[in-house]
């Protein structure tokens, strides 16, 4: 496979890191530290520029009127937007649009209409709820929240932690148990309307991730209509999957853009900056640094440029994907950890982005599936699905 | 350990010379009046000169005498920061007068 942009896809890059650079990073300066979001106008404003670029609504498909970016091209400028201080959690500060978690495929025709069409629009904002204080690693077998039939519908019982944005969303994507004799077979996928009786947002959980936090929900007689469920009943692990599996390559990207913003400015630091006489580019225990920084980069990049090309062509890309969200999740932590070194005790200050990358890309070794979990599918892969 | 929800500790008068003494600290701080009516949250961020000293000295200077204060140091001052919020938005139906203002975007929270 040959990972070279083609000349279209080097434009869009052109175009997107320009922007990043020209647009992005000055506004930071200007910003707080751990500041997520833009002041109103400054958003409006870089809004209106992707929007004039065509690249607004980037993850909606061309079907609901989105631009035609193929998944390739999407990393590629994914590892681009990430090139800045808010870049892992909030490429551009979201000024690309896009429909994130609204990606909810197996909706049926009245759920597009109420949730999936007004997300693409950008009127409404999900959360994903799959992670109970019993675990997320395993939630086939950690989902406690039941669901019981009642009233043509379902009450919902339980608890959710460590769920991003759902005190801010309209509506949620939540997992819960409708029958316990069957393990992964019994778990169902609702879509929940914040305002639903029932439903609460009890607490803020505070992470390394200080610029925006996670959330712990409460269900308690949450009452919903069979026209919540997405999917069909007992099927919501299928759901869950999926989405895991998908969302796997752009999480990848992310870090991979993280970790060449940390090199690069690495790099420059180390040639600018003498000791002993010396500049450090010139140590060889410096440029040792640099060059595993580099191996990292070249890795993850192949490896996610390999999943995305193969979810692109329509083959199972579920092992590349894994492959992906490590190398990049791993190889971008150590990449951020020696790019701080280089920098000494610059490199541990608020005033450069490298403390933020830190602590940020610590939690991509957990969200979205742990490192272990990844390795133990590629491990069933290799070694035969019946592992369990 | 349990988790604090909200700003307890006591409240000291709002002076030049007690603002004086806090630490350079990132943090969180809560402005009342003098009945303890809370008039303001705020957060001293990674851009302030010197943390928490810094915006309690700009607060004393502008709010002038008959104010008190509270701090909380605390590197996740962000997150602290919108918790308070909420939190206070939960227990009294509307932010403390001088954030609704000018409001942050902010969730809803029904703390248990
Ligand atoms: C900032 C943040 C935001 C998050 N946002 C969301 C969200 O929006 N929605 C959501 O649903 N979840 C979210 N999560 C939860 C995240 O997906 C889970 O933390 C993750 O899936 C791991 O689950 P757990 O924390 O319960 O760890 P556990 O499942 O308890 O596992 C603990 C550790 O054990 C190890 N482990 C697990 N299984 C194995 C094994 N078989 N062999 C060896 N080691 C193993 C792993 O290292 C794992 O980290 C978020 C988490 C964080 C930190």
């Amino acid at each position: 496979m040959d990972f070279e942009p083609n000349s279209e896809q080097q434009m869009l890059i052109d175009q997107v890191r320009r922007f990043v650079r020209e647009e992005v990073i000055p506004l930071e300066a200007k910003l707080d530290p751990d500041a997520s979001e833009l002041p109103d106008e400054d958003f409006k404003r870089l809004t209106d520029k992707t929007k004039a670029m065509g690249l607004f609504g980037i993850d909606i498909p061309k079907e609901f009127g989105g631009p035609d970016i193929d998944i390739v091209t999407r990393v590629l400028l994914a590892i681009e937007m990430a090139q800045h201080r808010a870049g892992l959690y909030v490429p551009c500060y979201g000024t690309f649009g896009g429909a994130g978690l609204a990606q909810i495929f197996e909706a049926n025709e009245d759920q597009k209409e109420r949730y999936l069409y007004p997300t693409l629009r950008g009127e409404k904002k999900p959360f994903f709820g799959l992670t109970e204080p019993s675990g997320g690693s395993d939630p086939a077998r950690a989902i406690q929240t039941k669901a019981e039939r009642k009233d043509n519908g379902w009450v919902l019982n339980g608890a959710k932690l460590f769920i991003s944005g759902a005190d801010r969303a309209q509506y949620g994507i939540v997992f819960a148990r409708t029958d316990a004799s069957k393990g992964r077979n019994g778990i169902t996928c609702f879509i929940i309307d914040s305002d639903t009786p029932g439903f609460h947002v009890r607490r803020v959980v505070h992470t390394l991730r200080s610029s925006s936090y996670a959330t712990e929900l409460e269900f308690k007689d949450c009452w919903v209509s069979d026209h919540q469920v997405l999917g069909e009943v007992n099927k919501g692990f299928a759901v869950a999957n999926a989405r895991l599996t998908r969302q796997r390559i752009p999480y990848a990207a992310g870090c991979i853009g993280v970790a060449i913003a940390a090199h690069e400015m690495a790099i420059e630091w180390a040639k600018m900056r003498s000791t002993f006489g010396e500049k450090l580019a010139n140590r060889q225990a410096v440029q040792w640094m640099l060059v595993d920084n580099e191996i990292d980069i070249r890795t993850a990049r192949h490896f996610t440029l390999e999943a995305a090309e193969k979810a692109r062509r329509g083959l199972p890309f579920r092992i590349e994907a894994s492959i992906a969200k490590l190398t990049a999740s791993e190889g971008g932590g150590r990449v951020v950890d020696r790019s701080m070194q280089i920098h000494g005790g610059m490199g541990m200050t608020k005033d450069l982005p490298l403390e933020r990358w830190y602590r940020e890309m610590r939690i991509r070794r957990v969200g979205e599936g742990p490192s272990e979990v990844q390795r133990m599918v590629i491990a069933r892969e290799i070694l035969g699905s019946n592992l369990r | 350990m349990a988790i604090r929800l909200r700003l307890d500790k006591p409240w000291q008068p709002l002076t030049p010379e007690q603002a004086t003494r806090l630490p350079g600290q990132l943090g969180v701080y809560q402005i009342a009046d003098a009945n303890g009516t809370v008039l303001y949250i705020g957060h001293a961020g990674g851009r302030s000169p010197f943390g928490l000293r810094s915006e309690l000295q700009r607060e004393a200077k502008d709010r002038g005498p008959g104010c008190q204060f509270r701090v909380e140091v605390n590197m996740q001052y962000r997150t602290r920061w919108f918790e308070l919020l909420m939190v206070h938005q939960a227990d009294h139906g509307a932010l403390p007068p001088d954030n609704a203002k000018n409001p942050p975007p902010l969730g809803r929270l029904s703390p248990a």
